[in-house]
C-alpha cells in the first residue's frame, strides 16, 4: 500500500450510544498530532439521543475546511437508519464500507455505488478488550487505513478520554491491527509543521469577538449558534466580561444595545429565526448609532427549517430586512478559520462607525471542527470615538464630514443626551422636520459609504477570463476546484467577498477587468446573491448562476467542471 | 415636618413655619410654571402667560420670606415634605389644567389655592402654636385674604368660558 | 443663623431637561417626571451617573425631559434595554420607564423575567388602563367592559394584575404610587432606587385625553392600611384581594441581586488561544 494520498475522508456512523462523534474527534485530534490538517463535520438524525449520527473526517496534507467530492471510507457501528445519509455521504467505487456483520448488512444505497464491503467483528474484538467499545476499534481502524502512526492515536486518546484510557488505547490497537489486512488510502507524508488550532468556527467567531474588544454578550439558545455562546460564557468571564442569557432574541438585542449604549461593545449570536427577531432593534441601533453586532449562524430556513443543516438563504434579511433606510454592515468570514477575523472586524467596524454588524457565518463554519494554521491578525485596531465635555452644548449627532459623531457614555459629565430611535437633530432631540430627517439620514449613509475597507473586502486568487463570485462556506470547496483546474494549467479568478454591505461596486469592477465569463456560486434556492450582485454592481460577460439550496455542500468538482467548461 | 415640633421653642417654631411657608411657595412656583410650559407647548399662548405671572406673583411672596428670614438663598425643597394634604395648600394638582382652557379657567385654579392657603395660615393662627407664629400666621393669611381678592377682581375682567369651551372637533393624533 | 433646611447638591431642577413634555396638560406623567426629579435629588445623585431607559408610548418620552443620560429605544423592549446597560456598567443607577401597553403587553415576557433576572434596577410603569400614543385603545390593565373603537362594547377579557405577576416572578421591590401625590411617588421611587435588586414601582397615573373618567381616582387611592411584608406568601395574600388602589410599598424581599460584569479580568486573551493550540 503507497502513501499516495494527500486527502482522506472517512465517515463513522451509528446509532446513539455508540460514540461515533467521540471516536471522530479522536481521529481528528490523532491527524493533527500527526501533523495533519483535519476537518470534522457531522451530521445526525432529529432525535435528541438515541437517534442515527455519522462523524465525517477528511484528513489532508494542505489546509482546507471543505469536505471532498467522495468519502474512501464509510464505517458504521451499525447501520440503523445510516441509509439516511446517501446524499450526505456519496461514495464510489474505490470507496470501502466497514461494518460489523452482527450488525447485518450495509444498505444498498451504499453498496450499489461499487464501494466495497469488509465486514469487520467490531463488537466481537471489543469484548477482547476490558472495558472495550466497538467506537474504539473502529477508531483504530480508520486511522489504520490512512497509516496514522499509532502514537498519534494514543496521544489522542490520552487527550480525549477522562477514563478508561488503557481500555481505549488497547480497543484501538486492535483496530489498527485489523486495518493492516485491508487495503487503505495512506496519507503522504507531510512536511515540517506549522504552528496550528483545532477550532470550531463557532469558537472561532466567539474568540475574534472577544479580539474586537466585545465585553458583553446576551443571547438566546438556538442551534447552530448555541456552541458559539458556550464557549463564550467562560471566556468572557476571564477577560472581564459577561454573558446574559435572555428570556427571547427580542430580549438578547436589546440587551446588548443597552451594553454598548453603556460603552462596552456587546454582541450576540443567533440563527435565522431569532435574527429575524432582532431586526426591529437593528433598526434602532442604526437610527440611534449604537454599535452592536449579531453573528448570525445561518441554517436552513425559512420558519424552522432544517435547523441542524447549513444554508445561504438569510443573505436577504441581512442585507434588506432592516424597516426604512437602515445603512449597516454585513460581513461574512470565508473561512472557518476567518471566523475569527471577519468577527474581529465586525466588532471594530460597528464601533468605529457607530453602527450595527451583521456576521454571516454558517452552520457548516459554526459546528465543523478543523485544523488550521494560526491565522494572522491585522495590527490595526478600531476604536469607538468617545465624547468629552468642551463646555459646549453637546451635539450627539453633529452632521461631521465623516458621519461619526463621538458619543458621550453614561458617567461623562456635561453631556447628557438620550439616544433616540425618533428621527431627531443634531442635538439628538426628536424631529419631524424633513430637513433633520434628510441631514441625519444623509449622515448615517456617509458613515458607512466612505468607509475604505482597503483589500479586506475580498479574497481575490488567480487570473483569466473566468471568474467565480462567491462569499462564506462555499470558497472552500471552490478553492479547491481551482487549485486542481490549476494543477492542470487553467487559470481563474476566484472572488470570496467578505464584505456585503457596504457592497464595493469599484473594488469588483477592478477585480472583474478582462473577465468574460462570470460564476455565481451560493448555497440557497433563489439566487440571493446573485440579485444582490446584479443590483449593486456591474458584471461582466455571461453569467451562470451555480446554486442549490442547502443542506447538501458544494463539492470541488462540480465547481470545477463549470470553471473548466469551454 | 408636618406639624412644628410640639416642644420647639417659639424662635425654631418660628424658623420652622416660615421654611413651610417658603416651601409652600417653591411649589406653587414650580407648579405654575409647569402649567406655563405645558401650554406653551398645545399652543394656547394666553394661558401660559397667565400662569407664569401667577408663578411671578408666588416668586415675589417666596423672595419675601427670605428677606425676612435673613436666609442668603434659595433653599431647596426638603426631602420629603410630608403636608397633610397631598401637596401643599398652594399646589394646584396637575391634572387642574386642560389644552383648551381659557384664562377664567386658571383664575379660577389660582382662586382655588389661594383660599386654601388663606385657610391654612387661618388654622394656624386660631390654633395653639407659640405667638410668633400665630401672628407671622395672621399676616400671612390676610395676604392670602388679598391674593384672594386680587384673582376675584381679575375674573372679572375676563370673559366666562361659553359652554363646550372645550369641544375639539378633531380627534387626538397618533404619534406614535 | 439657623437655615433649617438643608442644600443637597443638586435640586430637583437640575434633572429637568429644557425639553418640553409633549404630554396632554394634566396628564398624571408630568406628576411622575416631577417625582423622578425630586427622588433623583434626594438621593445626592448626578445626572451623569443616572440613565432612564424607556420603550414606546406616551410615558416613555420621560427620558428626554431629564438631564440624565436617556435611552429612548424600540416597542416594549425597556427592560432588556436597562438590563443590558445596568450588567455591563454596574456603577450607573438605571431607572427603566414603561407604560402598561408598553410594559405589559408587547413587553409583557421581559417584566416576567426581568423580575426573577432581579438586576439592580428601578422599573417604574405610567400605568393608566389605555393605549395614549395610537389613540385610546385597550391596554392589559383596562377593564373588560371599557368601550373603545378597537373593542366596542369592551374587551370582554379580565385586567392584568402586575404586582401579582411582579410578586410570583420574583420581584425584589413591589410598590403602588398614584401621580396625584408627586411627594409620594417620589418618596417611593427613592426607597426603590435604594432597595437592591430589582424594584417595581407601579404608578398609577391618569389619561386625561381617552379616560377622563380616572380624575376620580384621587378618591380611591389611599395609602395602603397596613406596611410591607417581605413574606411572598403574606404580600400575595395581600395583592390578590387589593382592589388596586393601596399606594405605598407593599413588598420588600431579600433576594441578591444578579451580578454585573467582573471586576477585572484574570486572563488575557492568548491564554485563550491556549484551548485551541495544538
Amino acid at each position: 500500500m503507497k502513501a499516495n494520498h494527500s486527502s482522506v475522508s472517512v465517515a463513522l456512523a451509528g446509532s446513539g450510544g455508540a460514540g461515533v462523534m467521540t471516536a471522530g474527534n479522536m481521529l481528528l485530534e490523532a491527524a493533527a498530532a500527526a501533523g495533519y490538517y483535519g476537518l470534522m463535520t457531522r451530521t445526525s438524525g432529529p432525535q435528541i439521543r438515541g437517534g442515527e449520527a455519522a462523524a465525517m473526517v477528511r484528513v489532508s496534507t494542505f489546509a482546507t475546511d471543505a469536505q471532498d467530492d467522495r468519502f474512501q471510507v464509510l464505517a458504521a457501528i451499525d447501520w440503523q437508519n445510516v441509509n439516511r445519509f446517501a446524499t450526505e455521504l456519496p461514495l464510489g467505487p474505490e470507496s470501502i464500507l466497514i461494518g460489523d456483520q452482527a450488525h447485518g448488512e450495509p444498505p444498498e444505497v451504499f453498496t450499489k455505488t461499487g464501494a466495497r464491503y469488509f465486514p469487520v467483528p467490531l463488537k466481537q474484538l471489543a469484548g477482547q478488550v476490558q472495558g472495550g467499545w466497538p467506537n474504539m476499534i473502529a477508531l483504530g481502524v480508520l486511522a489504520g487505513l490512512m497509516g496514522l502512526p499509532a502514537q498519534a492515536l494514543e496521544a489522542a486518546i490520552n487527550k480525549a478520554m477522562k477514563k478508561g484510557v488503557e481500555a481505549g488505547i488497547a480497543a484501538a490497537k486492535l483496530g489498527l491491527a485489523q486495518a493492516a489486512n485491508l487495503d487503505g488510502f495512506k496519507l503522504k507524508e507531510i512536511p515540517a509543521k506549522s504552528s496550528r488550532w483545532l477550532i470550531t468556527g463557532n469558537e472561532a467567531a466567539g474568540y475574534g469577538a472577544l479580539r474586537g474588544g466585545v465585553r458583553f454578550v446576551a443571547a438566546y439558545p438556538i442551534t447552530p449558534a448555541t456552541e458559539l455562546l458556550e464557549w463564550l460564557s467562560p471566556a468572557l468571564t476571564k477577560v472581564g466580561g459577561t454573558l446574559v442569557q435572555a428570556e427571547d432574541e427580542l430580549a438578547s438585542i436589546n440587551m446588548a444595545l443597552g451594553a454598548s449604549y453603556g460603552g462596552v461593545p456587546a454582541l450576540t449570536a443567533t440563527s435565522g429565526p431569532g435574527l429575524s427577531l432582532m431586526i426591529e432593534a437593528l433598526g434602532l441601533g442604526v437610527t440611534a448609532e449604537v454599535p452592536v453586532v449579531v453573528v448570525d449562524v445561518m441554517r436552513t430556513g425559512p420558519s424552522t427549517g432544517i435547523a441542524t443543516k447549513s444554508e445561504q438563504a438569510d443573505l436577504n434579511i441581512a442585507l434588506y430586512g432592516l424597516h426604512g433606510d437602515a445603512p449597516h454592515i454585513v460581513i461574512a468570514p470565508n473561512s472557518l478559520s476567518d471566523c475569527v477575523a471577519a468577527t474581529e472586524w465586525a466588532v471594530g467596524l460597528a464601533e468605529s462607525l457607530q453602527v450595527p454588524a451583521i456576521v454571516l457565518s454558517d452552520q457548516y463554519f459554526g459546528q465543523a471542527r478543523a485544523v488550521v494554521d494560526v491565522p494572522a491578525f491585522e495590527k490595526k485596531s478600531f476604536h469607538r470615538a468617545k465624547a468629552n465635555s468642551n463646555g459646549q452644548p453637546y451635539k450627539r449627532y453633529a452632521l461631521t464630514d465623516s458621519g461619526v459623531s463621538p458619543m458621550a457614555i453614561p458617567g461623562t459629565p456635561g453631556i447628557t443626551y438620550t439616544a433616540d430611535g425618533l428621527e431627531h437633530n443634531e442635538r439628538g432631540t426628536p424631529s419631524s422636520q424633513s430637513g433633520d430627517h434628510l441631514a441625519q439620514m444623509e449622515k448615517r449613509a456617509r458613515k458607512i459609504s466612505q468607509l475604505d475597507p482597503g483589500d479586506a473586502w475580498a479574497s481575490i486568487e488567480g487570473e483569466g477570463d473566468v471568474a467565480l463570485l462567491t462569499f462564506g462556506s462555499c470558497t472552500g470547496p471552490a478553492r479547491e476546484a481551482f487549485a486542481r483546474a490549476r494543477a492542470e494549467g487553467f487559470d481563474a479568478r476566484l472572488v470570496s467577498l467578505r464584505m456585503l454591505a457596504p457592497a464595493q461596486p469599484a473594488k469588483l469592477k477592478q477585480a472583474l477587468a478582462g473577465v468574460k465569463r462570470v460564476l455565481v456560486l451560493e448555497q440557497n434556492h433563489s439566487g440571493q446573491f446573485l440579485r444582490y450582485l446584479r443590483s449593486e454592481y456591474e458584471l461582466p460577460g455571461e453569467v451562470k448562476s451555480l446554486r442549490r439550496p442547502g443542506p447538501l455542500p458544494f463539492r470541488p468538482e462540480e465547481i470545477y467542471r463549470e470553471i473548466v467548461r469551454p | 415636618m408636618s406639624k412644628p415640633a410640639k416642644k420647639a421653642s417659639g424662635e425654631e417654631a418660628y424658623a420652622d413655619f416660615m421654611s413651610r411657608a417658603y416651601t409652600m411657595e417653591l411649589e406653587a412656583i414650580e407648579r405654575y410654571a409647569q402649567f406655563a410650559d405645558a401650554l406653551d407647548t398645545h399652543n394656547n399662548p394666553e394661558v401660559a402667560g397667565l400662569f407664569r405671572k401667577l408663578s411671578a406673583i408666588e416668586s415675589l411672596h417666596a423672595k419675601r420670606i427670605l428677606a425676612e428670614m435673613r436666609w442668603p438663598s434659595l433653599p431647596a425643597l426638603p426631602a420629603a415634605y410630608a403636608w397633610e394634604s397631598v401637596e401643599g395648600p398652594e399646589t394646584a394638582p396637575f391634572d387642574a389644567v386642560h389644552y383648551l382652557m381659557q384664562p377664567y379657567h386658571a383664575l379660577e385654579i389660582a382662586l382655588r389655592c389661594e383660599q386654601q392657603a388663606r385657610k391654612y395660615y387661618e388654622d394656624i393662627a386660631a390654633g395653639s402654636a407659640p405667638k410668633r407664629v400665630k401672628a407671622a400666621a395672621k399676616e400671612m393669611a390676610a395676604e392670602e385674604a388679598s391674593h384672594v381678592a386680587l384673582i376675584q377682581d381679575w375674573m372679572k375682567k375676563v370673559p366666562q368660558p361659553a359652554p363646550g369651551w372645550d369641544e375639539d372637533p378633531d380627534p387626538p393624533r397618533m404619534n406614535e | 443663623m439657623n437655615a433649617p433646611i438643608t442644600s443637597p447638591a443638586l435640586t430637583a431642577k437640575d434633572f429637568k431637561s429644557d425639553y418640553k413634555p409633549v404630554w396632554c396638560p394634566g396628564c398624571g406623567d408630568y406628576s411622575v417626571l416631577t417625582a423622578v426629579t425630586k427622588a433623583l435629588a434626594m438621593l445626592e445623585l448626578r445626572p451623569e451617573n443616572v440613565a432612564v431607559v424607556s420603550g414606546i408610548g406616551c410615558s416613555s418620552r420621560i427620558p428626554a425631559y431629564t438631564t440624565c443620560y436617556g435611552f429612548h429605544g424600540v416597542h416594549g423592549r425597556s427592560l432588556p434595554a436597562g438590563t443590558g446597560l445596568k450588567v455591563a456598567r454596574p456603577d450607573l443607577t438605571v431607572l427603566v420607564a414603561s407604560g402598561d401597553g408598553d410594559g405589559y403587553s408587547i413587553g409583557g415576557n421581559h417584566f416576567l423575567h426581568a423580575c426573577r433576572r432581579n438586576v439592580d434596577l428601578t422599573y417604574i410603569v405610567m400605568d393608566n388602563h389605555v393605549y395614549g400614543m395610537t389613540k385610546g385603545q385597550p391596554s392589559p390593565t383596562t377593564e373588560p367592559d371599557w368601550s373603545s373603537k378597537l373593542a366596542p362594547g369592551g374587551t370582554g377579557v379580565r385586567e392584568f394584575h402586575p404586582l401579582v405577576i411582579a410578586l410570583a416572578s420574583g420581584a425584589n421591590f413591589i410598590a403602588r404610587a398614584f401621580s396625584g401625590d408627586p411627594n409620594g411617588v417620589a418618596a417611593l421611587i427613592v426607597e426603590a432606587v435604594r432597595h437592591p435588586g430589582f424594584s417595581f414601582v407601579e404608578v398609577l397615573s391618569p389619561c386625561v385625553t381617552f379616560r377622563p373618567e380616572q380624575r376620580g381616582w384621587k378618591e380611591s387611592a389611599r395609602p395602603a392600611p397596613v406596611a410591607y411584608t417581605d413574606d411572598p406568601a403574606r404580600a400575595a395574600r395581600r395583592l390578590m384581594t387589593d382592589d388596586g388602589f393601596n399606594i405605598g410599598v407593599l413588598y420588600k424581599g431579600r433576594r441578591a441581586p444578579f451580578a454585573g460584569l467582573p471586576a477585572a479580568p484574570t486572563h488575557s486573551l492568548a491564554d485563550l488561544e491556549g484551548g485551541f493550540r495544538l
